[in-house]
């Protein structure tokens, strides 16, 4: 039996704890230091103030804080939308505006909404990506079930208390969520008032025709869906699971397979469903039909990186004996193949984008290209070199030391990726990686290792009457 | 020690010892053809001879004696092409992909699901070669360094990645499918009677000797082909994807085609397994072998594979409206409810509904309704290609010249002619190569098969 040990505990208090307070003071302290960070934008945006061709504004305007690249599709995108480019922010109509002095004001107000958004992308980017490492184990252990898997049996309780690290992270996006709906920050776009009021100044044509499924109450129904489909999935495989333990454990199996499967059905909707809310719903006008499986492939992948370290540190600990290099083997082989698997998805979108080159969605990347060029870059390479180097080869997925280097690699990189897919929509060009960011990921690690420690604590980490556990002892390969 | 729980199902039954299943898997090539066979073999080159001859008059005298009109310049040419190669993933899944995943009821069904991978991509490589019209240029797909000046393939074009990836897949899926049978054979040379017989598969059988060397040998690269295969099979699904989300037509570009694509293959070839494998053990009283559970699986298969094409179905419906851009809006308005409005929902009630019945334990081990099902959902998945490329090209963006498209007797016969041939090599392939991986299969009776089973059950697992 485990035991959490208050010196463990006590450590990750204090992780959460420091981590809420850097936060707060980032918080405090994120108007002023942005001021003096960003000294080179308000610089420009001076510049700009003083600049006598007012009249260009109205077209030019937007090049500031658009990338260049916008200047190509700047047309076709005025022709089909009446709009600029798809990163624009809210409180912002250019075509609307032919004031310079109205724009100038616009642009302002818009620079000073992306730097107040930092805090709260900051916190929202790390609750996605905890969310993703218990989501994707939720999703396995269902697999498990479902699949009849046998190897796996010895490691159902790691699974199963990582599967609850998804409550605190789901509460946090509602309440960011909800707090955008009381206009707190201005992450996502489509929540802005007046935006599908024509003649508002906020009117977004666009954004209008979409807000009959990005409306607050529908918003929130899904979101409320998703979290209570979800929690009830894990709580009932794991009631299931604690049940076998006392009483029949095929018949417990048996139960929680109906249970996978009706977990996996739902999952199969909500996966792509919940990546349209939560992210992809921040770059309002963007749109992509893989959107859903690409963030489900990186969700996957970083919870195979977690469940590998949680289990090489209860091993470190001297428990599970039962699980050996042959089964480190398989984990290290789920983390390799899914992260090809997600660089095939990533790929796919990327490559058919940049290929069609239509502004409707290419704006995405040119963002990203443009703005972004070093997290982007450094996460590609996290994600898909980096495994394909180091645990392609049998010997190396079978050494601890090399997998534990590449399951932390892995985990950087799919934050990064993470913060590249929601920032650039958010915050524009005033990113960074501050006490902001650093604090919300102390924080929900912190909490994240309370959560999955507490509940490991709470029965043994065998299964003592699975009817597949035998087949997971003698596993070998 | 291998150890195998006992909530597993038997995946051999009856009481059945080594040579019991050599007998039984040589038995069909060691014996006389039924007549059954006769009749199906005669019907099938009947059929492959008009495709012969449809294929001839279309070389002879241009691709125009085809139903294509200048709206509608693909149709059911590429149809044809995409729906074979699709039905081709499922073998290397099959092998591939569930050798990985440690899947042992792959082995009664691997060989066959090879060989149908094989004889499927051939089909489907016609397509674009009649295409061309002047066939004897077709090497010109090749980057073959040349004398005409400027001639070079477009490596911009995803027809061309179609080029390398049906190729390196054809050679793979081949090596990989002969690697397995490289023992097998030798089984069937050490039993032959027939002088020639034994030569022959002699040969094949690569001078074979059963040694511990051997052996491990042929394990290891079973493992390297596995994992070389595994990349491929989706590679080229894929590329075929891409040939129509590269362009800028609505209902074609869209980034959830290439794994939905890989998705929707496996559906169809495993409804093609099904079909296959559902007459062989039939004719060849497989029926321990390729039993319930096999067909249960593979049931489930073609339901989760369907689910995950109806999801994406979906989701390009809704992001089309979501999309807001019209002309998207509308290609998918005009699928479901336009003149091809019977295309769209063949398409979707089978591939959609119709393996949403797979979810009852009495269908789904229920084989007159499993052989109609995989017989749907074939219909299905080549309706599917049918409403991809016919419905987003007959209504483009100028409304004059819009159109409709009737296939000529050529379109149909070159058609029939493909699923002629396909079961010609079947046929063929049945009578002379064990239809199951015999080597493999006794691997696992010990711990697999119904008696062993019963007797560990009975009198401790260890």
């Amino acid at each position: 039996m485990f035991e959490f040990s208050s010196k463990t505990k006590q450590l990750a208090i204090a992780l959460t704890v420091v981590g809420a307070i850097l936060w707060i003071v980032g918080f405090a302290l994120n108007g002023s230091s942005s001021n003096e960070a960003d000294h080179g934008h308000s610089s420009h945006a001076t510049e700009h103030h003083a600049d006598a061709s007012h009249d260009d504004h109205a077209d030019a305007g937007h090049d500031d804080h658009a990338d260049a690249g916008h200047d190509d599709h700047a047309d076709a995108s005025h022709d089909d939308h009446g709009h600029a480019g798809n990163d624009d922010y809210p409180g912002e109509a250019h075509a609307a505006m032919i004031e310079s002095a109205l724009e100038h004001d616009a642009h302002a107000a818009h620079e000073a909404h992306q730097i107040a958004n930092r805090p709260w992308s900051a916190l929202y980017v790390a609750a996605i990506f905890f969310l993703g490492l218990g989501l994707g184990q939720l999703f396995f252990l269902g697999i498990q079930y479902v699949a009849q898997a046998g190897w796996s049996a010895g490691l159902l309780r790691v699974m199963e208390a990582q599967a609850f690290a998804i409550v605190i992270p789901l509460i946090v996006i509602l309440i960011i969520s909800f707090l955008g709906f009381g206009h707190v920050h201005h992450m996502f776009h489509w929540m802005v008032e007046g935006i599908d009021v024509q003649g508002h100044p906020n009117y977004d044509a666009i954004i209008a025709e979409k807000t009959g499924f990005l409306s607050p109450l529908f918003f929130s129904i899904r979101a409320i869906v998703y979290t209570v489909g979800w929690i009830w999935a894990a709580k009932m495989l794991r009631k299931n699971s604690l049940l076998s333990d006392s009483g029949d454990g095929v018949a417990m199996w048996k139960k929680n397979r109906g249970v996978a499967a009706a977990f996996t059905v739902f999952y199969a909707v909500t996966s792509s469903t919940s990546a349209w809310d939560f992210i992809m719903s921040i770059d309002t006008h963007w749109f992509s039909t893989l959107f859903g499986w690409y963030t489900f492939a990186g969700m996957f992948v970083s919870s195979f990186a977690a469940l590998i370290l949680i289990t090489l540190y209860l091993k470190g600990k001297g428990h599970m004996e039962w699980i050996n290099e042959n089964h480190m083997h398989d984990l290290g082989k789920f983390m390799f193949a899914f992260s090809v698997f997600w660089t095939y998805l990533w790929f796919s979108q990327f490559m058919l984008i940049w290929y069609a080159d239509i502004p409707e969605e290419v704006t995405y990347y040119m963002q990203r290209f443009d703005q972004y060029k070093v997290p982007f870059f450094t996460m590609l390479t996290l994600n898909f070199l980096l495994p394909v180097l180091a645990v392609l080869s049998r010997p190396a997925k079978r050494v601890p030391g090399t997998v534990v280097m590449a399951a932390f690699f892995v985990l950087v990189g799919h934050y990064m990726d993470h913060y590249v897919m929601i920032m650039p929509g958010t915050v524009g060009d005033h990113y960074g990686f501050g006490l902001l960011e650093l604090g919300a990921i102390l924080f929900f690690t912190g909490l994240f290792i309370i959560v999955v420690l507490s509940s490991l604590a709470k029965a043994p980490l065998l299964h003592k009457n699975h009817p597949m556990i035998t087949e997971s002892k003698y596993f070998q390969q | 020690m291998h150890y195998e729980s006992p909530v597993r199902n038997p995946l051999i039954l009856g009481d059945k010892s080594y040579s019991d299943i050599t007998n039984d898997i040589a038995k069909p090539v060691e014996s006389k053809a039924p007549r059954s066979w006769w009749i199906a073999f005669s019907i099938a080159f009947v059929m492959f001879l008009w495709g012969v001859g449809c294929i001839l008059y279309t070389i002879g005298t241009g691709i125009g004696v085809w139903g294509l009109n200048k709206t509608i310049d693909w149709a059911w040419d590429i149809t044809n092409f995409v729906w074979w190669v699709g039905i081709g993933h499922a073998g290397t899944l099959i092998s591939a992909v569930l050798l990985l995943f440690r899947q042992k009821w792959r082995m009664a069904i691997n060989r066959s699901a090879e060989a149908m991978t094989i004889f499927s991509v051939i089909q489907a490589g016609l397509f674009p070669l009649i295409h061309m019209g002047r066939i004897w240029m077709a090497y010109w797909v090749m980057p073959i360094p040349n004398q005409y000046g400027t001639l070079w393939v477009n490596f911009n074009s995803p027809l061309l990645w179609d080029v390398f990836a049906i190729s390196t897949y054809l050679t793979v899926s081949t090596v990989f499918w002969y690697v397995g049978l490289i023992p097998d054979f030798a089984m069937i040379r050490d039993r032959a009677i027939n002088p020639i017989q034994k030569h022959i598969y002699k040969l094949l059988s690569f001078g074979w000797g059963g040694k511990a060397k051997h052996w491990q040998r042929f394990e290891e690269v079973s493992l390297v082909l596995a994992g070389l295969a595994t990349p491929l099979v989706l590679s080229v699904h894929t590329i075929v994807s891409m040939d129509f989300a590269t362009s800028v037509i609505p209902g074609w570009h869209t980034t959830i085609f290439p794994p939905y694509f890989v998705a929707g293959a496996i559906f169809s070839g495993f409804a093609m397994v099904q079909t296959l494998l559902l007459i062989v053990r039939k004719i060849f009283k497989m029926e321990d072998y390729i039993n319930i559970e096999h067909i249960e699986m593979m049931n489930i298969v073609i339901m989760v594979t369907g689910s995950i094409v109806g999801v994406a179905y979906i989701t390009e419906l809704f992001i089309a409206w979501y999309s807001g851009v019209e002309y998207e809006q509308y290609a998918f308005l005009n699928r479901a409810t336009g003149p091809y409005w019977w295309a769209y929902w063949a398409m979707m009630s089978c591939n959609v509904f119709s393996p949403q019945f797979m979810w009852s334990k009495k269908l789904r081990t229920n084989l007159v309704f499993t052989f109609i099902i995989s017989i749907v959902v074939n219909i299905g998945m080549w309706f599917e290609r049918f409403v991809i490329i016919v419905t987003s090209l007959h209504r483009d963006y100028l409304p004059s010249s819009w159109s409709m498209f009737s296939p000529t007797f050529v379109d149909i016969g070159i058609f029939v002619g493909t699923i002629g041939f396909f079961f010609v090599l079947f046929l063929l392939y049945a009578r002379t190569f064990p239809v199951i991986a015999q080597a493999e299969l006794k691997t696992i009776l010990k711990s697999s098969g119904e008696n062993f089973k019963k007797h560990h059950d009975e009198h401790g697992a260890h």
